[in-house]
C-alpha cells in the first residue's frame, strides 16, 4: 500500500534498466519499496538491476522479458509482471522509449514507424492494460517518463519527440479518466538528460543527471503533482518556448 | 457481493485526507445481511467496518474491497439508572450518546477530542481521553459486545471469552464487525468542567508539576509548542479539570444544569490551498493560543464541548490542511522515558517542521488488548502538514527514537509506519492475528492499514 507520503510497498518499472527507473528503484527501496518488478529487453542489465535493488533494500526483484516492437503482447506483459508482484502493486513507472539515430532513421520508413510504435503504441496499449487493472485494486500510482522534446518537437529528434507528444498526451487524458477511482497518472518531462540513452550527444541546455530527475520524482510521487518537470525551472521557460514562433525557435540551441 | 440497497463503489480516506483508495461501500440494514456480507465475500475480497472515518490513516479503508458502512446500527439504549449501563448499536456516534444521556445526567466513561467517533471506532481503536492516567480506555468501560465474524457471531465479555474480547479492543477491526456494545456511563450534576489552567516556560516544569499533581484531576491534558525555542524548550499550557457540581455553577447556569452538546453548524467555507497552513500561520496560531491562556487561574467554568472538543465547531476542519492533507503523529512511551519525549519535540524544532501544538498526556496503566495502544507513561501527539520535504525522514528517525524507548505509535492515527517496526512496538501482534485466525482463517478483515503494516501476516512483514 502506498502511505500518506506516498512511497510505495511495490513496483512494477516497464523499462526497468534505464538509467533514470533504476536511479529512482533505488530511492523506492530504500524507502518501504520491498517488491520491485522490473520488465525490459537485456535481461543482463534486467538482472544486475534487480540486483541493485535487492541491495537497496527489496526482499524480492523479479525480472520480465518483453519486447516494446510487439504490441500484440503488450497486455500479456503487463499481466505478467501483476503476477511477478505476487500482490498488489502500489506504482508502476513507465520508462520506456527510443531516441534512435535521428541522421540515418529519419529518412527510413520502418525506423520511423519503430520509434513511433516503442515510444507511444506499445507504452499506450501497455497504460491502458495497467490502468484496467489498478481501476480493479481501487488505487495505485502510474509514472509515465515522457519528455520535453515532446512538449515542442524539434528539429533534431522529431520522431522521438512526437512519439513523446502523443505519449504524454494519451497520459494526461488517461489520468482524468481515473480521476476518482483512487489511480493517479503522473507524467514527468525531463530536459536533456545525461544518461546512456544520450550518450554521444550534445547535451542541450538545462541538462540533468539521472539522479536528479529520479529525486524530482519522488518529490513528485509525494506531492501528487500532475506533471513534473526536471528541473524545476522548464517549466516556466517552456510556458515561453511552446508559444515562440517558429522562426525563433529553429534558431534556439540544442 | 450481494445486491445491498445501498452498496456503491466510493473513493475514501482517512480524516487525514492522504492516500484514497476506493471501495465498494454497503451499508447493511441489519445483523443478517452484515453476516451475508461477511459469508458473500469468501472469494477472497477483504472487508473492513467504517465507523465516521476519524481515524487519521487507512485503517478504515480497503482498496478492492468492502468497506461496511454501519451507519444503520445506530440504536441508542436507555441508562439503566442502578448500574449505569446502556447498550448502544456500533454505529452510533458519542454526539448521539451525549445528546441523548447528558439531559439526564450520564457522561461517556472516555471521551476522544472529537465527539463524532462511532461506538464501534472506540472500539476498534480503544479510544483514550483526558481521564486515561485515572480511569484507562474505551474498552475498559465496555461490559460487552457483539461482534459478527466471517465464522459467526460472538457474544464477547471478559468473562464470555476474554481472548477475542480484549483482541477486539484496539483491534482495528480486525477480529470482526461490531454491532452492538454495553458502556458504563457516568454520572455528572452539570454538563460543565470546572478547569484549572496553568502556563509552563518549558517542557521540564510541565512534565514535572504533571507527575507531581495530575492524579488530582479527574482529566488532563497539555498543549505544547514545538516550534517557538523561545525561553526553553516546549513552552506549554496545562489545562485539568473535574466534571463540575451545581453549587460551582454561576446562579444563571443553576437552573439548567445539563445542556447536551450540539452538532457543529459551521463549515468551512472555502477550498483551501496547499500550504494555507505552514511554518508562518501555524507559529502565529500557536502564538494566538498561547497569549490568550492565562499565566494561572483555577475554577474557571467550561462547556463540555469547549473543554473536551474544541475543533468539533466546524465540522470538516480537516479540509483546511488543503489536498495534500495531514497526518497525526503520536506515540507512547514508558515513565521512565521521559527524555524521549523531549527528544522528539527537540527533533521536530531543530527540522524546522511546522506542527500545531502538540498535546501531552500522561497514561494510566493499559488494558489487556494484544493491539491497544495506550502504556503507563506518556503520549505525544503531532498534527503535521503533509508537504515539508523533511517530514517524511523526519518521522522516520522519530520512529526509531520511540522503538529505542520501548515505544509505539497509535495505529488509529498512523499512515506511515516503517512495517518492519511493527512488531518491535506491538510485541504481541502474533498472539493478536492467532485469535484474528481462530474466527477468520481465511483472512478477509483487511483493511489498507492492515495490509500496509502486515498486521495479518505478522513475522513476515513484507513478503520475504
Amino acid at each position: 500500500m502506498n502511505d500518506a507520503f506516498g512511497r510505495p510497498q511495490s513496483v512494477i518499472v516497464l523499462g526497468g534498466s534505464s538509467d533514470i527507473a533504476r536511479a529512482v528503484v533505488r530511492r523506492l527501496a530504500g524507502a518501504r519499496c520491498k517488491t520491485v518488478v522490473l520488465a525490459g529487453r537485456d535481461p543482463e542489465r534486467l538482472s544486475s538491476a534487480a540486483k541493485e535493488a535487492l541491495d537497496a533494500g527489496a526482499s524480492l526483484a523479479p525480472v520480465v522479458l518483453f519486447d516494446a516492437h510487439d504490441v500484440a503482447q503488450a497486455d500479456l506483459t503487463v499481466s505478467n509482471c501483476f503476477a511477478a508482484a505476487e500482490g498488489p502493486v502500489d506504482l508502476v513507472i513507465v520508462a520506456v522509449g527510443d531516441l534512435g539515430s535521428p541522421d540515418s532513421d529519419e529518412r527510413d520508413p520502418t525506423r520511423t514507424a519503430d520509434l513511433i510504435t516503442v515510444g507511444f503504441t506499445w507504452p499506450a496499449s501497455a497504460l491502458t492494460a495497467i490502468a484496467a487493472t489498478l481501476r480493479e485494486q481501487g488505487h495505485g500510482r502510474i509514472v509515465v517518463l515522457s519528455s520535453v522534446a515532446g512538449v515542442r518537437v524539434r528539429r533534431s529528434n522529431f520522431a522521438y519527440g512526437s512519439a513523446k507528444a502523443g505519449l504524454d498526451g494519451f497520459s494526461i487524458g488517461l489520468a482524468e479518466s481515473l480521476r476518482g477511482s483512487g489511480v493517479i497518472v503522473q507524467v514527468v518531462r525531463p530536459g536533456f538528460v545525461r544518461t546512456k540513452m544520450t550518450e554521444g550527444l550534445k547535451p542541450a541546455p538545462f541538462s540533468t543527471g539521472p539522479e536528479e530527475v529520479a529525486d524530482a520524482i519522488i518529490r513528485g510521487i509525494e506531492t501528487d503533482a500532475q506533471v513534473v518537470w526536471s528541473p524545476g525551472l522548464l517549466r516556466w521557460i517552456f510556458m515561453i518556448m511552446r508559444n515562440l514562433p517558429q522562426s525563433i525557435w529553429r534558431k534556439l540551441p540544442g | 457481493m450481494p445486491e445491498m440497497s445501498t452498496a456503491e463503489d466510493r473513493l475514501l480516506t482517512g480524516w487525514g485526507r492522504t492516500s484514497p483508495s476506493r471501495a465498494a461501500l454497503t451499508r447493511p440494514r441489519d445483523v443478517d445481511e452484515l453476516a451475508s456480507v461477511l459469508s458473500s465475500s469468501r472469494r477472497g475480497t477483504p472487508v473492513i467496518a467504517r465507523g465516521l472515518g476519524r481515524s487519521y490513516g487507512d485503517a478504515s479503508q480497503c482498496g478492492g474491497g468492502i468497506v461496511v458502512d454501519l451507519s444503520a446500527f445506530n440504536e441508542i439504549g436507555p441508562v439503566d439508572r442502578d448500574s449505569g449501563l446502556i447498550e448502544v448499536g456500533a454505529g452510533a456516534s458519542l454526539q448521539s450518546i451525549m445528546a441523548a444521556t447528558v439531559p439526564e445526567g450520564w457522561f461517556v466513561p472516555v471521551t476522544p477530542g472529537t465527539r463524532q467517533v462511532t461506538v464501534g471506532g472506540a472500539i476498534a481503536s480503544d479510544i483514550h481521553g483526558k481521564n486515561h492516567h485515572r480511569d484507562g480506555s474505551f474498552c475498559s468501560h465496555v461490559a460487552k459486545m457483539t461482534l459478527v465474524t466471517p465464522t459467526g457471531t460472538h457474544e464477547l465479555s471478559e468473562e464470555l471469552d476474554p481472548e477475542l474480547f480484549w483482541a477486539t479492543a484496539g483491534g482495528m477491526g480486525l477480529t470482526g464487525i461490531t454491532t452492538t456494545a454495553t458502556v458504563e456511563m457516568i454520572p455528572i450534576e452539570t454538563s460543565y468542567i470546572s478547569v484549572d489552567e496553568e502556563r509552563f516556560e518549558d517542557v521540564d516544569s510541565l512534565m514535572a508539576e504533571m507527575r507531581r499533581s495530575d492524579s488530582n484531576y479527574h482529566y488532563s491534558v497539555a498543549w505544547v509548542d514545538c516550534m517557538t525555542r523561545r525561553g526553553g524548550l516546549g513552552r506549554s499550557i496545562l489545562t485539568r479539570g473535574e466534571h463540575a457540581r451545581r453549587r460551582d455553577l454561576p446562579t444563571a447556569k443553576r437552573s439548567e444544569p445539563l445542556v447536551a452538546p450540539v452538532q457543529a453548524r459551521l463549515r468551512v467555507p472555502f477550498r483551501a490551498p496547499n500550504g494555507l497552513l505552514n511554518a508562518a500561520t501555524i507559529s502565529a496560531f500557536n502564538e494566538l493560543w498561547f497569549k490568550k491562556a492565562p499565566r494561572k487561574k483555577s475554577g474557571a467554568i467550561h462547556s463540555l464541548s469547549s473543554f473536551f472538543h474544541p475543533l468539533d465547531g466546524i465540522a470538516d476542519w480537516n479540509l483546511l490542511y488543503g489536498s495534500r492533507g495531514f497526518l497525526q503523529y503520536q506515540f507512547a512511551v514508558g515513565d521512565d522515558h521521559e527524555d524521549c519525549v523531549k527528544s522528539a519535540i527537540e527533533l521536530l524544532s531543530s527540522h524546522k517542521v511546522p506542527s500545531f501544538l502538540a498535546v501531552l498526556k500522561r497514561f494510566g496503566q493499559g488494558d489487556p488488548g494484544p493491539l491497544s495502544f495506550p502504556i503507563k507513561g506518556w503520549t505525544l501527539a503531532l498534527d503535521l502538514p503533509v508537504g515539508p520535504r523533511q517530514l517524511p525522514s523526519v518521522l522516520d528517525e522519530l520512529d526509531s527514537l520511540v522503538v529505542g524507548a520501548g515505544g509505539r505509535v497509535y495505529l488509529a492515527k498512523d499512515s506511515r509506519l516503517r512495517p518492519d517496526l511493527l512488531a518491535a512496538m506491538y510485541p504481541r501482534v502474533t498472539e493478536f492475528e492467532e485469535v484474528c485466525r481462530r474466527v477468520d482463517p481465511d483472512g478477509l478483515l483487511n483493511s489498507d492499514l492492515s495490509r500496509r503494516l502486515g498486521i495479518r501476516h505478522p513475522g513476515a512483514t513484507w513478503r520475504e
